[in-house]
């Protein structure tokens, strides 16, 4: 297959470190060989990996040092244990303490490992924040969801503490999972079942419109990489802690988000309501495609 | 325990907390310190307006104070059933607006304001990630429940018998909620008992410097391998120290 071609959704965490960043440049931390495994899975009798479901290492990215991380969907759905969250944490405080300029996040999870569920919601919480952490020391977070997993639960919260979030439209961000919300509040409340009701409320596109993302690009691996390359150079043209202004600026545009869209029921509203033309039509354009017909209305994201 | 009772107990020479729709904040007393106080109340869920409402009074805080000395510290009353599981909550993006308020809160400390919070009924998952868990120091009242889902639950998710869920969680506070477990585990800095008002100003002068929790979690034997998959990964280690 051509290498432009190959799909960042298909792809598993190792190839997308692989492909994404400069050829040959990624070297891993903890790598599988060092069999850093999770304590607690083994009395469950649930399976183990030797790189507990996370990839971390540093690589080079259009020539630029960089620090990256890969969560692997394929091992508990990505999700965070004691070992994964830890990786992620040495990897931050590494990179504020060497003024790494970047620091990528390649995430796919589910959020907290059930299976661990108290040191996994610890641990989500030390990312969140020695992403913070990383951000004060001038180093900027960028966070990549394309994968088939989504990014939910905590780790939902941690890409939003990040500077940047790249996502393409297969990509999902949220907190609770759909299955959660009609678990606990019915079918009604939430069709898990309705894949397109599901796509429109979690999906980039509507991240996209809604400012809580800042690029969306086609499923390819080589248009993540453009796009980080790119908001990398945009995030560290500004300040990359945060600021009062800034947090004033995103507290105005949550707040009229609730004002403007709180009573309605369904994405297709707030698209039309953002001013999309003909917001039914959204779901079927590609990303260039919708990138033209979205960008005027998007809500400011930051 | 109720919030009125508590904000008796913890501010004895008085204070100013009123509460709207489960959303707690004010003014008050301790020892010599004006601290300003914000949280919940009624194992609320937590969702977009409260969440924007607790960020909403921690910038106005720091918005205040900026440029002044001292600046007051900010006291978190956590009491939240978790994150509100509503379809319209995650259309309107409820993660961005947990992350707001943990970002506010992570400004206020970087300005200078001491952030300290107490567990004083329910912590659950979701609400307390960005309310409790973005303390410099969270404690807990003994009673409190704290956890992310309960044994029978995670039974169902997991297919562990919750037996031996039971009888595990004997031996590891990863499994089993409560605020003991989350003192061993270092993400709970102490557990209060009898006098709140001494504890709140105690925990006020003695306010840990960055995230301490990794380290107190092997000092206190609950969580074994944080502290040193951190450690060697900073000293680009490829083995974990014994």
């Amino acid at each position: 297959m051509n290498n432009d071609m190959r799909s960042y959704l298909e792809s598993t965490a190792r190839e997308r470190v692989e492909r994404l960043f400069d050829a040959g440049s990624f070297v891993e931390f903890l790598p599988p060989s060092s069999r850093v495994i999770s304590p607690h899975l083994g009395q469950l009798d649930a399976p183990v990996a030797f790189d507990d479901g996370v990839v971390v290492g540093r690589a080079t990215l259009g020539g630029q040092n960089v620090f990256a991380a890969a969560q692997e969907g394929g091992f508990m759905g990505g999700a965070v244990g004691e070992v994964h969250g830890a990786k992620l944490v040495g990897l931050l405080r590494r990179a504020a303490a060497e003024k790494i300029p970047a620091v990528v996040l390649l995430l796919e999870t589910g959020g907290v490992r059930l299976h661990e569920a108290n040191a996994g919601l610890i641990a989500v919480s030390e990312v969140m924040r020695a992403v913070l952490d990383a951000r004060a020391a001038g180093v900027a977070v960028v966070t990549l969801a394309g994968g088939s997993n989504g990014v939910f639960g905590g780790m939902g919260i941690v890409a939003r503490c990040t500077n940047a979030i790249v996502m393409s439209e297969e990509g999902r961000l949220a907190m609770s999972g759909p299955e959660v919300i009609e678990t606990a509040s019915g079918v009604e409340e939430f069709d898990s079942r309705d894949r397109a009701l599901v796509w429109r409320t979690t999906g980039g596109k509507h991240r996209y419109l809604l400012g809580d993302c800042q690029a969306i690009v086609a499923d390819s691996v080589v248009q993540f990489r453009a796009a980080a390359i790119e908001a990398i150079a945009a995030c560290r043209s500004r300040s990359t802690a945060l600021g009062l202004a800034e947090l004033e600026q995103e507290h105005a545009m949550l707040g009229e988000r609730i004002v403007r869209f709180g009573a309605m029921s369904d994405p297709l509203e707030i698209w039309a309501a953002l001013g999309i033309e003909e917001p039914a039509t959204i779901p079927m354009l590609d990303a260039a495609q919708f990138v033209a017909a979205a960008s005027a209305h998007r809500m400011g994201g930051c | 325990m109720d919030w009125q009772t508590l904000a008796d107990a913890l501010f004895p020479r008085g204070h100013s907390l009123s509460e709207i729709d489960h959303f707690l904040s004010g003014i008050a007393q301790s020892g010599e310190q004006t601290i300003a106080v914000v949280g919940t109340t009624g194992h609320a869920p937590i969702g977009v307006e409260i969440a924007l409402a607790q960020a909403r009074f921690v910038l106005q805080t720091v918005r205040e104070h900026a440029g002044k000395h001292p600046r007051p510290p900010i006291l978190m009353l956590v009491d939240t059933a978790g994150q509100r599981l509503r379809h319209r909550d995650e259309m309107l993006g409820i993660n961005s607006y947990m992350a707001h308020l943990g970002k506010c809160v992570e400004l206020a400390r970087r300005e200078g304001h001491k952030v300290i919070a107490l567990v004083y009924d329910q912590a659950l998952s979701g609400g307390f990630i960005t309310s409790g868990l973005m303390a410099d120091a969270c404690y807990a009242l003994p009673d409190a429940t704290i956890r992310v889902m309960g044994l029978p639950a995670m039974a169902r998710i997991t297919k562990v018998p919750e037996q031996r869920l039971v009888e595990l969680a004997t031996s590891n506070p990863v499994f089993a909620p409560g605020p003991e477990n989350y003192l061993r585990m270092g993400g709970v800095q102490d557990i209060w008992r009898g006098d709140l008002a001494a504890q709140l100003e105690q925990a006020l002068a003695t306010t840990p410097a960055g995230d301490v929790r990794s380290r107190l979690g092997q000092e206190r034997g609950g969580r074994n391998f944080t502290q040193r998959v951190i450690e060697a990964i900073m000293a680009g280690s490829d083995v974990l120290a014994p």
